[in-house]
């Protein structure tokens, strides 16, 4: 268990699934920690120093230690604050959940990204079709679970706020159809199990500002045609 | 040393080398398998049965579970078939930079390569290239001792093993020249270590055959290009 001495530290911007997915497994553990804001326009000398290779958000740091990848960060903070685990201890499980939670990031998160900041009508519909696949392949994965996790959230569920929280303001902002609940009803039950978990509910940025956000970048790329 | 009871079975093909980072930590953990070579234009029942959402090797099926993606089958194999020969640090912040740079192997190394070896398009091939030597230099970096994992083989070492192998034979093979030994003296010599670490070496495929595999589709695609 980690001491009361700790310092642990958080660098990321408001409106990033990822830098959630760590306020999520921080808060899940009941870690303190000081929150950083960065600004990816601006980068600071202190995220230049942790994330040289990347230079990207999320970074953790944990006593001077520098971790970054949300997902990597996420099984550290697992492994050093046991409490309230957010992967099985079953080997098996464990690969399940990482499969999973790979699944999520290569084929939903990037892919709807693609999907939605895109002018061509092409790679919109190619990109839609992905997405739309991998939702499914979700949906079949969630059975009558409440959460990927069982009764508790876990990697995946962690992985995957994405969903809930981000898809409906992209498809929103784009105009298109992804996470409904008629095409997908257990996953959208399960999303909205997600968003009203206690935890996940205050890691949760602010709508508006994310919204915002999304909003100008779609509009941006139309700007300059 | 696995047990009489356990059936393990390895779905890959001869040349990939994610496939090989499976049955060098097989190798490494004394663990007997059956090995399903897989032809990719037509694939077995069993390799759609046990991976239809990827449809891809390598697959590793454990007493019939199945399991894909070869960094989490490495961390698999590394929890079930004990400590003897460790794969992954202990240590939880070790552990992180070990996924961290098996990540960055995946994400930036390799990608970098194909599209400096295999795009169709010259100017992409440059950028390729730009970008694999970028991804080295961190690499060449890192590299602090005999092998990424310290005195002995880690994760990152069997991640890293396209590297070893399968550049030298891709830079013969299309003639390019991005791991010299003045811009990465380490990466070299680890090279040579790792190649002939006895889990590894039993387990490379021949060269010949793989340049002459990587000279075929670099033909195909310069024609398809034309």
């Amino acid at each position: 268990m980690a001491s009361n001495q700790e310092e642990v530290t958080l660098l990321g911007v408001t409106r990033s699934p990822f830098v959630c997915r760590v306020h999520i497994a921080l808060k899940l553990k009941g870690v303190e920690y000081k929150y950083v804001e960065e600004s990816l326009f601006n980068k600071s000398d202190l995220l230049l120093k942790y994330n040289p290779v990347h230079k990207k958000v999320p970074v953790f740091v944990h006593n001077g230690k520098p971790i970054a990848e949300s997902l990597l960060i996420v099984e550290y903070i697992d492994q050093t604050w046991t409490h309230n685990p957010i992967l099985s201890s079953d080997p098996y499980q464990r690969a399940l959940a990482r499969f999973w939670s790979k699944f999520i990031d290569d084929k939903v998160v990037g892919v709807t990204s693609k999907a939605v900041f895109t002018v061509d009508e092409k790679e919109r519909e190619k990109n839609t079709e992905e997405v739309l696949e991998a939702l499914q392949f979700l949906e079949n994965e969630i059975k009558d679970n409440k959460f990927f996790g069982g009764e508790e959230i876990g990697l995946v569920d962690i992985a995957a706020v994405f969903i809930p929280f981000w898809i409906p303001m992209l498809q929103e902002v784009a105009g298109l159809e992804l996470l409904t609940s008629h095409k997908f009803p257990k996953l959208y039950k399960w999303s909205q199990e997600l968003i009203n978990h206690l935890v996940v509910k205050e890691s949760l940025p602010p709508r508006d500002h994310v919204f915002a956000f999304i909003k100008r970048r779609y509009e941006s790329l139309f700007i300059s045609k | 040393m696995a047990k009489v009871y356990e059936v393990v079975k390895v779905f890959g093909t001869v040349g990939s080398p994610f496939a090989k980072r499976v049955q060098i930590a097989l190798e490494l953990k004394g663990v007997q398998y059956t090995f399903f070579e897989e032809d990719l234009r037509n694939k077995s029942e069993l390799l759609l049965k046990y991976n239809p959402i990827h449809k891809k090797v390598p697959v590793l099926v454990h007493n019939e579970k199945a399991l894909v993606e070869s960094l989490v089958i490495l961390e698999y194999i590394d929890e079930v078939w004990g400590s003897d020969q460790p794969i992954l640090p202990q240590q939880p912040y070790h552990k992180a930079l070990a996924r961290f740079w098996s990540k960055f192997i995946d994400d930036k190394y390799m990608p970098a390569i194909t599209k400096a070896a295999f795009s169709a398009n010259k100017e992409e091939r440059e950028k390729g290239s730009e970008e694999t030597v970028e991804a080295l230099e961190h690499l060449e970096n890192e590299l602090k001792d005999k092998f990424f994992g310290g005195e002995s083989i880690g994760v990152v070492d069997i991640a890293a093993g396209h590297i070893a192998f399968w550049l030298p034979a891709i830079e013969e093979a299309v003639g390019l020249k991005l791991l010299t030994s003045d811009k990465f003296p380490k990466l070299h010599k680890w090279g040579h270590e790792y190649t002939n670490h006895p889990a590894v070496k039993k387990n490379l495929p021949q060269r010949e055959r793989l340049v002459a595999f990587f000279k075929a589709r670099y033909a195909s695609i310069i024609t398809a290009s034309k």
